[in-house]
């Protein structure tokens, strides 16, 4: 590139205004996306969308929203820019989470109802494959080198790790019961999968397909019953692992390297899914009982803030 | 150690934690598991909107047959439903027995209490787990108690805790309790007394119900009943009409017609279950679907107990990694066995009287009001235990 050309790139770059990030919520019973801006935190849009919105993904350039309308059975795509939803895709019956392609080209979608991964071709708008899984599947994570997909069912209680290339079923690994969530580290040498009526998160080793450790949960004055895990965020740097326990109403803090849980921390009531902030400093938290989505400062492990978003809050989500 | 026997070692240890990814059939162990069911006439209830299924409680195991073979498939199990429904209890009985003959030590049972005890009984049943899908009686889960009888349900002392729990936090502790004439009727009302008793809720007027009407569906039918009703709760000063009439008899025709206007809850109104079609936590709403598009019918509480007998079959032969009927009984009385019924909580067998433990539901016909146990009821081990039968006074001594 001519140099006064790249001068001119840079300029052009530091000349558009610095929008704020955005942060997305699904509101499962209303039917609405909340639109936060990341730092007054205000709503800045509520957006209407199909039928029972539930896992909720970025797409790979930043600048679409794919939505999982559950009951609606299909997926929309809302652009970001405009506030639009500007394509829908087929998605199977009852789809509920899904995973994008690290290409940026597929999706990977869980249809609880049918026992199946739908495997979504984003351009060409159609399902090219369907991969039968165990009943209710739901959690969904690719390995950052895309090749390996893994998919929880709950009903099954199994991690069933699929080859993206074949997409054969190539193990199966049964964890407690429940299973909502598949987590890859970083460098994609393991799997975390919570179990939400078992009470513990599995690390899977993603080479062995083995469960190598079990964290467990106890947090005194709260009935074990209640301690349900769901999302799973691990940090940039690997060292710390946050999981959402659900009706304890309370994050843990697990250091990602020993397994063990330093802290919980008390968040809104049903706390679900969760998502960074851009730089990592922020974790946010949607809180399905309580309406709410909450604001934990990551660096000092605490609790900042609580803000109203849309009925039953279920994924989160932020856009640059 | 030669290499040879060391690497072979090393390769069942890696079969061991990845499960094989696709089951052959012919290499599939096979778990067989029947539904003994006594085929009842089920009275017409009084409601004409809810007619009792034929397929009440089948259905139920039908479905988590289907979830059964779908997690099977990842390792190398198949699972089979036998269907024995009989006519008479003869009839279950011999089926009973000629099924043990065949090899079938698994059994979800769909019989009344006498019937259940009678099959638990027969020399042939010594190695069979039966998992008691629909029966409530608390008698099956005290004196008359069977080693080898698990219960999917909650008995009816779980259905009265966590009604008087729920009337307790809402202070409404005062109740007319009302009871049908049938055995069961008065086993419900029994059920209320003791845990009214145990909530401190005054049972300000015990009243059978006796009233016949010549036909209340007919045109003008109504007015006879309001008049029945209104002279039946003159001058009882309480806050809510318990209602014992299992078979829907009459319960229904009570609301709205008292003299002071007060709620109905027990076998009518509020209702404690342990399912409910208008039940959605926990992720129900997905049972609730699957079940529709099987059945083509709401899911009913039987057909949600034998669900649960059917999936408990499933998780011990999964999770105990075993096929053998002996094993996965053990399995089931153990301390890692846990079943993913829908309700959050994870759910166990008391191991002092076979009971699953289980949250139970308060619902009327369109709405889920609450679910027991109540916060602050508190307990030394689990909350699921303020339910029921705890350890220190259960009258099971098994046998």
């Amino acid at each position: 590139m001519p140099y006064a050309l790249m001068v001119l790139a840079t300029v052009l770059l530091l000349a558009v205004p610095a929008r704020a990030e955005q942060i997305l919520v699904s509101n499962e019973k209303d039917n609405t996306i909340t639109v936060l801006d990341g730092e007054s935190l205000k709503t800045i849009k509520t957006v209407p969308v199909g039928a029972r919105p539930r896992g909720i993904v970025l797409s790979k350039d930043g600048k679409s929203l794919y939505i999982c309308a559950s009951d609606a059975d299909h997926i929309e795509v809302l652009d970001l820019a405009t506030y639009e939803v500007k394509r829908v895709l087929p998605s199977g019956p009852d789809p509920e989470l899904f995973t994008l392609s690290p290409d940026g080209k597929l999706l990977y979608v869980s249809n609880e109802n049918d026992n199946m991964v739908s495997v979504l071709n984003i351009a060409e708008g159609r399902i090219d494959t369907e991969i039968p899984v165990g009943v209710e599947p739901e959690g969904m994570g690719v390995s950052p080198d895309g090749k390996v997909l893994v998919n929880t069912s709950e009903t099954t209680s199994m991690a069933h790790f699929i080859d993206t290339t074949t997409h054969e079923v190539i193990a199966n690994v049964l964890v407690d019961s429940r299973p909502r969530i598949a987590e890859w580290t970083r460098d994609g040498s393991k799997v975390w999968v919570s179990s939400e009526v078992g009470g513990s998160v599995a690390i899977i080793d993603a080479a062995q397909h083995k469960v190598i450790q079990k964290i467990r949960f106890d947090i005194p004055g709260v009935p074990k019953e209640s301690i349900q895990p769901v999302g799973v965020a691990l940090t940039e740097d690997g060292k710390t692992a946050f999981v959402a326990l659900g009706p304890a109403n309370r994050v843990a803090v697990v250091d990602a390297q020993s397994y063990k849980v330093e802290k919980y921390l008390l968040v809104g009531q049903r706390v679900w899914h969760l998502a960074f902030s851009g730089d990592g400093k922020k974790l946010y938290t949607t809180n399905g009982v309580s309406n709410d989505v909450s604001v934990i400062d990551v660096p000092d492990l605490k609790v900042t803030k609580s803000v109203p978003v849309g009925q039953a809050p279920w994924g989160v989500v932020v856009a640059p | 150690m030669p290499f040879g026997r060391f690497a072979a070692l090393a390769m069942i240890g890696l079969a061991m934690s990845a499960l094989p990814a696709r089951a052959q059939n012919q290499t599939d162990a096979r778990v067989d598991i029947a539904y003994l069911a006594l085929a009842v006439k089920r009275v017409v209830p009084l409601s004409y909107l809810d007619q009792p299924p034929a397929d009440d409680g089948l259905q139920g195991a039908r479905l988590a047959l289907a979830d059964n073979v779908t997690t099977g498939k990842f390792i190398h199990q198949d699972y089979h439903l036998e269907e024995a429904i009989e006519p008479d209890p003869a009839a279950v009985i011999d089926h009973f027995k000629q099924l043990v003959g065949q090899g079938y030590r698994n059994f979800v049972t769909d019989l009344p209490a006498d019937l259940l005890l009678k099959v638990a009984d027969l020399p042939e049943a010594k190695d069979a787990t039966l998992l008691n899908a629909t029966a409530t009686d608390d008698r099956l889960r005290g004196a008359d108690c069977r080693a080898g009888v698990l219960h999917m349900l909650p008995s009816r002392a779980m259905l009265a805790d966590a009604l008087m729990q729920y009337l307790t936090i809402k202070k409404w502790q005062r109740i007319l309790l009302v009871s049908g004439q049938t055995d069961d009727d008065k086993a419900y009302a029994e059920a209320m007394r003791r845990s009214a008793k145990k909530f401190q809720i005054r049972i300000v007027e015990d009243k059978p119900w006796t009233f016949v009407p010549g036909a209340r569906r007919t045109d003008t039918g109504h007015f006879q009943i309001e008049a029945e009703v209104a002279r039946f709760t003159q001058g009882i000063s309480y806050d809510v009409l318990v209602v014992a009439d299992e078979e829907d008899n009459f319960g229904d025709d009570l609301s709205y017609r008292m003299t002071d206007p007060r709620p109905v809850a027990g076998t009518q109104g509020l209702v404690p279950t342990s399912w409910a079609r208008p039940f959605e936590q926990w992720g129900a709403t997905q049972l609730q679907n699957r079940f529709l598009k099987q059945a083509g019918r709401w899911m009913t509480e039987r057909d949600f107990g034998a669900w649960m007998a059917v999936r408990a079959f499933g998780e011990a032969a999964t999770r105990g990694n075993t096929t053998d009927p002996i094993a996965m009984g053990r399995f089931m009385h153990g301390d890692e066995f846990e079943l993913a019924a829908f309700k959050g909580a994870r759910l166990t067998f008391r191991p002092w009287d076979g009971q699953l433990r289980q949250p139970v539901l308060l619902a009327d016909a369109r709405s889920l009001v609450s679910v027991s146990p109540q916060p602050g009821f508190e307990h030394q081990f689990s909350e699921l235990d303020t339910l029921g039968y705890d350890q220190p006074e259960t009258t099971c001594h098994m046998h």
